[in-house]
C-alpha cells in the first residue's frame, strides 16, 4: 500500500491541475495548474523509476545493488526544461495581456468579436 | 555520387539539424544585414527541401523501403540490456508528410520576405519560424515516443511565440495564450500516456512498443489519452476553438507553417492507431448474442462520429464568420473532418476479410486529403494575408471590388476555393471523390452529409469571393496595388502544385500516397524492419 | 521512373473513374454548344439606350459604395431561419481558455467510457 501513495499522488496533482485550469478564471491560477499538471506527470516518470531499495544509477567499483531506471531520470530533466520555456512564456504572454486589458479575468478579455 | 550517398545516410538527422543551427545562426546574421538574413533563411529552407527531395526519392525508389537512423548506441550496452538511443525512421508516410511539410516552408519563407517587411524584431521571427520548421520535420520524421513529444513541444512554444507575434493587439497575444494552455495540456497528457506505456513495457520505440503492446486496461487508457491528445491539437470538434483564434491572429506566413503543424499533430494520431495499436486493433472487445464488438469497429465509429461532428459545426460556423482568416479557419477545420471521416471509415473495414478493399480505398482518400488540404487551405491563407496586406482590413464586411486592383490574387484566390470545396478539374476533387466513394460504401448517410457540407463549403467561399473581390470598385480602395511580387511566387508556387495535381491526380495517388497507405496498414513490416534493419 | 503514360492514366475509384483531361474534353464541347446557341440569338439589342441601364424595380439607384451587398448580408435569410442552431453554437464558442480545456476533458472521459466499459 505505501508504494502506492505516489501514484495517488500523481492523481491528485493532475486533477488539481485540471481543476484549476476549467474552474479558475485568473490566468495566473490556470498557469498554476498548468504546472501542477506538469509536476504530476514528472512525478509519474519518477516513480516509475524507482526500485525498492535501489541506489542512483551510477557505476562504481565492487557494487552489485540494484539501480533505479536511469532512463526516466533523463526523461524528467528533458520535460523540468521544456516546463521551464512553456512557463516562461505563458508568464509573459500574461504581462502582456494585463498591458492591453487591465485585468487577468479569463471572463472580461472575452471572445472575438465580429 | 559518394557525398550523395552519405547525404541521403544522414538525411533524417540533417532534416532536423539544418533549420536548427540556421535558427540559431540567423540572429547573427541579421546583424550584418537584413537582406542577407532572408536569404539565408531562404537557402536553408531550400537546402533542407533538396534533402528531404533526396531522401524521399531513395524511399520512393523501393517499395515498403524504411530508411532508419540511430542516434546513439547502436548495441546494448550489457547483455540483454536495452540500447540507449533515438530512432528516427522513414518510411511512404513520414516521407509523404515530409514533402507536405517542405512546400508550406518554401512557400512560408519566400511571402515572408514581402509581407513581414515593415514589421520590427524580424530577426526573432526568423529564428523562431526555423524552429518551427525543424520541430515540425521533428514531429514528422522521429520513431521515438519521448521524441516525438520534446518536438510537440519545440513546435508549440516556437508557434506560440509567432501567433502572438503583433504584440501590439490585444486578441493576437489572448490567441498565443489560449494555444499555449491547450497546447501544453494536450502535450502533457500525451507525456502521461508515454509513461504509462513505459511503464509497462520498459521501450519507447514506437516499434518496439508495437512489437510487444498486449492490450491491457492501462494501454487502452494510454490509446484514450493518445488519440485525445492528438486530436486536440489536430483541432477536431469540439476541441478545435483555439484553432479560429489562432489561425485568425497569426501573421498569415505563420498561419502556413500552422496549417502543416496541425497536420503532423494527425499524422501523429494516425501512427498511434495504425503503427502502435495495428496489431491489436482486431481484438475482440465484447460479445454480445452473435455479433463480436472489436476494437477497430469501436473505435472506427467513433471517429466517425467525431468526423460528422467536425465537418457540420466547421462548415456552420465558417458560413456566419465575417472575419477572412477565422472564416478559413474554420473551413480548415471542416476540412480535417474529411480526413479523420475517411480514417474512421477505413477503421471500421480495413481488417475485416471481405471488405478491405473499401477500406483501403477510404484511407487512400484519406491521406490523400491531407496533402490537398494542406495545399488549399495554405492557399486561401496566403490570399487572406495579401488582402491584409493591400488594404489592412480583415473583416468583409468592409472589402469590396478588389478585382479590378489585385488581378492575380484573384485569379490565386480563386484556384484555392474551386480547390477547397472540392470543384472539378482541382486536387480537391479527386481526393473528395475518393472520400465520397468509400465511404458510401461503408454507409450511404456519411457521404450523403459529406457532400452536402461540401456544398454548404462552396457556399461559404462564393460569399467570400462575392463580397472580397466581385462587386463595384469602392472608393476607399482607390490606391490598392497588387502585391508585391515575393507574395504571388509564393502563393504561385503553391497555386501550380494544386494544378498540377488536379491534372494528373493518378499519378500522385499511385507514387507518393500509396506508398503512405501500404507504410499505414503494413505495420508488421514496419516492425520488423526498424528492429531488424538496425 | 515516371512515364509519359502515368500523365494520363485514369483515377480508379472503387465504383467509379475520374479523368481530368476527359472532363476537359466534355466541358470544352459544352462550352462550344453554349456558344452555338448564344449566338443563334436575338440581335436587335442597342447601346446607349434605357436597355442598358440598371433596373432596380423602379428604385433610384444609390452610391457606388451602398450597392455592393456585404458579406453579412449575403446570407441573411439562412441564419435567419437557422437561428435557434446559431444560437447554440453561438453559446458554445465562448472563446475562453477555460472551457476548451474542459471539452477536451469531456471527450477524454466519453471515449473512455466507450473504450472501457463496452
Amino acid at each position: 500500500m505505501i508504494y502506492n501513495i505516489p501514484y495517488i499522488a500523481v492523481a491528485a496533482l493532475i486533477l488539481i491541475g485540471l481543476y484549476a485550469v476549467i474552474f479558475k478564471r485568473n490566468l495566473i491560477k490556470i498557469v498554476i495548474g498548468i504546472t501542477l499538471i506538469e509536476n504530476g506527470v514528472n512525478l509519474f516518470l519518477i516513480t516509475l523509476a524507482f526500485r525498492e531499495g535501489s541506489i542512483a544509477p551510477i557505476y562504481r567499483e565492487g557494487q552489485n545493488q540494484i539501480m533505479s531506471l536511469p532512463v526516466p531520470h533523463a526523461l524528467t530533466l528533458t520535460s523540468i526544461v521544456i516546463g521551464v520555456a512553456v512557463l516562461a512564456l505563458m508568464l509573459s504572454l500574461i504581462i502582456h495581456l494585463y498591458r492591453h486589458y487591465n485585468t487577468l479575468d479569463a471572463h472580461k478579455i472575452g471572445r472575438e468579436q465580429e | 555520387m559518394n557525398i550523395i550517398d552519405d547525404i541521403i545516410l544522414h538525411s533524417p538527422a540533417l532534416i532536423v539539424a539544418i533549420p536548427l543551427l540556421g535558427a540559431f545562426l540567423t540572429p547573427l546574421v541579421s546583424k550584418i544585414n537584413d537582406k542577407l538574413r532572408n536569404i539565408f533563411v531562404i537557402f536553408i529552407v531550400l537546402f533542407t527541401s533538396a534533402i528531404v527531395l533526396l531522401l524521399a526519392n531513395d524511399i520512393y525508389l523501393v517499395c515498403g523501403k524504411i530508411h532508419t537512423y540511430v542516434f546513439g548506441g547502436n548495441a546494448p550496452i550489457t547483455e540483454g540490456g536495452f540500447a540507449i538511443r533515438i530512432l528516427f525512421e522513414v518510411d511512404g508516410l513520414n516521407i509523404f508528410m515530409a514533402l507536405i511539410a517542405t512546400i508550406l516552408a518554401i512557400a512560408g519563407v519566400i511571402y515572408s520576405w514581402a509581407f513581414m517587411k515593415e514589421n520590427t524584431g524580424l530577426d526573432k521571427y526568423y529564428t523562431l519560424y526555423l524552429l518551427m520548421i525543424a520541430g515540425m520535420y521533428g514531429m514528422i520524421l522521429t520513431g521515438d515516443m519521448f521524441n516525438f513529444f520534446v518536438f510537440l513541444e519545440i513546435t508549440s512554444i516556437a508557434s506560440c511565440a509567432l501567433i502572438a507575434f503583433w504584440t501590439n493587439k490585444g486578441k493576437a497575444i489572448d490567441a498565443g495564450f489560449k494555444y499555449i494552455v491547450v497546447s501544453a495540456t494536450g502535450a502533457l497528457f500525451v507525456l502521461f500516456a508515454i509513461a504509462i506505456l513505459y511503464g509497462q513495457y520498459n521501450a519507447l520505440n514506437m516499434a518496439v512498443l508495437a512489437s510487444k503492446i498486449q492490450f491491457s486496461f492501462l494501454d487502452k487508457i494510454a490509446l484514450v489519452i493518445l488519440i485525445s491528445g492528438l486530436a486536440m491539437k489536430a483541432g477536431i470538434v469540439p476541441m478545435h476553438m483555439w484553432l479560429p483564434d489562432a489561425y485568425g491572429r497569426a501573421p498569415a506566413s505563420v498561419t502556413l507553417i500552422l496549417v502543416g503543424v496541425t497536420q503532423a499533430s494527425l499524422y501523429g494520431a494516425l501512427r498511434m492507431i495504425f503503427t502502435l495499436y495495428g496489431g491489436k486493433l482486431t481484438t475482440t472487445m465484447n460479445q454480445i448474442g452473435d455479433v463480436s464488438i472489436d476494437l477497430n469497429l469501436v473505435l472506427g465509429i467513433f471517429i466517425v462520429g467525431l468526423a460528422l461532428l467536425t465537418i457540420f459545426i466547421g462548415v456552420l460556423m465558417a458560413l456566419k464568420e465575417n472575419n477572412f482568416k477565422r472564416m478559413i479557419a474554420f473551413a480548415a477545420v471542416a476540412e480535417i473532418g474529411y480526413m479523420i471521416l475517411a480514417i474512421g471509415a477505413a477503421l471500421t473495414t480495413v481488417f475485416s476479410t471481405n471488405d478491405a478493399g473499401t477500406g483501403m480505398m477510404a484511407l487512400k482518400g484519406g491521406v490523400f486529403h491531407i496533402l490537398n488540404d494542406a495545399l488549399d487551405v495554405g492557399l486561401l491563407f496566403l490570399v487572406a494575408g495579401a488582402i491584409y496586406y493591400a488594404t489592412k482590413e480583415t473583416s468583409l464586411n468592409q472589402l469590396g471590388g478588389l478585382a479590378r486592383n489585385m488581378k492575380y490574387t484573384t485569379i490565386f484566390f480563386l484556384i484555392g476555393l474551386l480547390a477547397v470545396s472540392g470543384m472539378p478539374p482541382m486536387n480537391g476533387f479527386a481526393s473528395k471523390l475518393i472520400i465520397y466513394e468509400s465511404t458510401y460504401q461503408v454507409n450511404p448517410i456519411l457521404s450523403i452529409i459529406a457532400i452536402l457540407c461540401s456544398i454548404l463549403l462552396l457556399a461559404v467561399f462564393v460569399k467570400v469571393f462575392h463580397s472580397a473581390f466581385l462587386g463595384p470598385k469602392l472608393p476607399k480602395f482607390d490606391n490598392v496595388k497588387e502585391v508585391p511580387k515575393s507574395m504571388l511566387l509564393a502563393m504561385g508556387i503553391i497555386a501550380t502544385i494544386i494544378i498540377f495535381i488536379g491534372l494528373f491526380p493518378d499519378m500522385v495517388v499511385n507514387y507518393i500516397v500509396q506508398p503512405a497507405v501500404n507504410a499505414l496498414t503494413n505495420n508488421s513490416n514496419y516492425i520488423s524492419n526498424v528492429i531488424g534493419g538496425i | 521512373m515516371i512515364e509519359i503514360q502515368d500523365f494520363l492514366r485514369t483515377l480508379a475509384t472503387n465504383s467509379g473513374f475520374w479523368n481530368p483531361l476527359i472532363w476537359g474534353i466534355i466541358i470544352f464541347i459544352a462550352l462550344l454548344i453554349a456558344y452555338i446557341i448564344r449566338g443563334r440569338g436575338k440581335k436587335e439589342y442597342k447601346k446607349q439606350t434605357e436597355q442598358t441601364k440598371v433596373f432596380l424595380s423602379g428604385n433610384p439607384e444609390l452610391e457606388k459604395e451602398e450597392m455592393h451587398v456585404k458579406a453579412s448580408n449575403v446570407y441573411w435569410g439562412f441564419m435567419e431561419s437557422f437561428k435557434w442552431l446559431y444560437n447554440g453554437l453561438e453559446k458554445m464558442h465562448t472563446g475562453n481558455v477555460s472551457d476548451y480545456i474542459l471539452w477536451f476533458v469531456i471527450i477524454l472521459g466519453i471515449f473512455f467510457i466507450i473504450l472501457g466499459v463496452i
